[in-house]
């Protein structure tokens, strides 16, 4: 016991500083990914509701795809893509030899494309529930397309998306896992050279199952927290 | 685009297929055993059953499949004397048995809420009128709640078989040649990244998509009430009248 103190701990000998960091990298690449989704889902899924027939099967298309492969085939087009494309225009300037993408940038865009593709569908569903009659109303107090978007639809729509939102997060928090095969010292690549070097594979896996808990649960507490002050006057149906 | 490479690319990744089916299969039949289990469990009067079922479910679905991987594969590794002892360590050091085993556990914990919520769906007063027609025990869960409660939860199950064949991809990081390994190989050795991709993810699009499919027709096929009666009019053909 003692002993897995020292080895989790924040003295010399211990892992403890260098798996705080790595859970900060995780929770970083986890929200960058989850903000570049967001945009890109809010885009598709206006796409999706208000583009001409072209723009809404590719939007159709993104979404279906996205969803129907694997995340780490994406991880790995946009790491061994991008480096693919660094280095021929490195070669452009004159610079031979391979250029790598940063780990943290494919990692963040590859994250950002997935739970973009189930963003959108967040923010689609969450649009069609906001009342046509409140649209109606607004525009027949006089509100232009920019300050009815702004004042009903993206008031309401952030609150009918949160429980979504919240689950996609919880599905970005665990992909971020797999950007490790990358090379990117998140948690899980700091619990592997750790596991590595001490020959203690068991404690440092299970250390970092209990962490990568510990952020699932804490985020959905304040995913409920905001959920519950963004629902505020709104009684609730059932 | 080459097309030459893209054809020979399709070749190769295609020799990844059986190995991608096989995980995908036998996970998801295991996991779907351990599902039932779990929500007997998890639905059972007993406080400690519920608490283990709760217990593992969220442990599960609260951390990534692929620290689940490399626990099995790498942790257990350091409990090898007493594996031995037990019998487990010829299956346990294979990647084949560490990748079953880790998705069958994850999937199971997933697939068992979808199990509870079958369960859950069956109304009460169907039971109820089961039993009061003297029906009990296995008859009553053979002819009212487990035709009920599949198809309720056709959906749903779906789904899952759709995440476990997109999950086998994570078998390819601890060295198993299923199609994602061989297209990351692929990828490494010729460095054309964009046609590896598009021929990979053609073929877990068109795996998915038979999936999709087959859960729909199955589905169409378990409700014949909702179907409308041979002869009778549509409600679209009403609004047109």
């Amino acid at each position: 016991m003692e002993d897995i103190l020292t080895l989790f701990g924040f003295g010399p000998t211990g892992w403890g500083g260098a798996l705080l960091k790595a859970t900060g990298m995780t929770l970083s690449v986890a929200a960058c990914g989850f903000v570049l989704g967001s945009i890109i889902g809010s885009l598709v899924a206006w796409a999706k509701l208000r583009g001409n027939g072209v723009v809404r099967a590719a939007a159709n298309g993104y979404t279906t795809v996205l969803r129907g492969i694997p995340d780490l085939l994406v991880i790995y087009l946009f790491y061994f893509g991008g480096s693919a494309l660094l280095t021929s225009a490195g070669r452009m300037f004159g610079a031979d030899g391979f250029v790598g993408v940063p780990a943290f940038a494919s990692g963040a865009a590859a994250i950002g494309v997935i739970s973009g593709a189930y963003q959108a569908e967040v923010f689609r569903g969450a649009f069609q529930s906001v009342s046509r009659g409140e649209l109606e109303a607004a525009r027949s107090v006089g509100m232009r397309s920019v300050l009815m978007f702004r004042r009903i639809v993206i008031p309401q729509v952030l609150r009918l998306a949160m429980p979504g939102l919240g689950n996609v997060w919880q599905l970005v928090l665990k992909e971020s896992a797999l950007i490790s095969i990358t090379g990117l010292v998140e948690l899980l690549r700091q619990s592997h050279v750790a596991a590595g070097s001490t020959g203690r594979p068991f404690e440092f896996y299970i250390l970092s199952c209990v962490i990568y808990f510990i952020i699932a649960i804490s985020s959905t507490r304040i995913f409920n927290v905001v959920e519950a002050r963004m629902s505020k006057g709104f009684g609730r149906m059932a | 685009m080459d097309m030459p490479f893209m054809a020979e690319a399709f070749v190769s990744l295609l020799r990844g297929l059986p190995l991608t089916l096989n995980l995908a299969a036998v996970s998801m039949v295991a996991a779907s055993i351990l599902a039932i289990g779990l929500a007997w469990l998890r639905m059972s009067d007993v406080a400690p059953a519920r608490a283990t079922a709760i217990g593992y479910v969220s442990f599960f679905r609260g951390t990534p499949l692929l620290v689940q991987i490399f626990l099995i594969y790498y942790g257990l590794g350091q409990f090898r004397p007493t594996l031995q002892a037990w019998g487990l360590w010829p299956f346990l050091r294979e990647p084949y048995w560490c990748a079953l085993l880790a998705l069958t556990l994850n999937a199971a914990a997933y697939a068992s809420e979808v199990v509870r919520g079958g369960l859950l769906s069956v109304p009460a007063a169907q039971v109820e009128a089961a039993r009061a027609v003297g029906m009990s025990g296995l008859l009553l869960y053979r002819r009212i709640i487990i035709p009920i409660a599949l198809r309720q939860a056709l959906p749903a199950y779906g789904s899952e078989i759709i995440i476990m064949i997109k999950s086998t991809s994570l078998a390819s990081v601890i060295t198993m040649m299923e199609v994602t390994g061989l297209a990351a190989k692929l990828i490494a050795e010729s460095f054309r990244v964009i046609e590896v991709f598009v021929m990979a993810g053609a073929i877990y699009l068109a795996i998915n998509f038979m999936v999709a499919q087959t859960i729909a027709a199955v589905e169409r096929w378990l409700s014949p009430h909702l179907r409308a009666a041979p002869g009778s009019i549509l409600p679209s053909e009403i609004a047109h009248v």
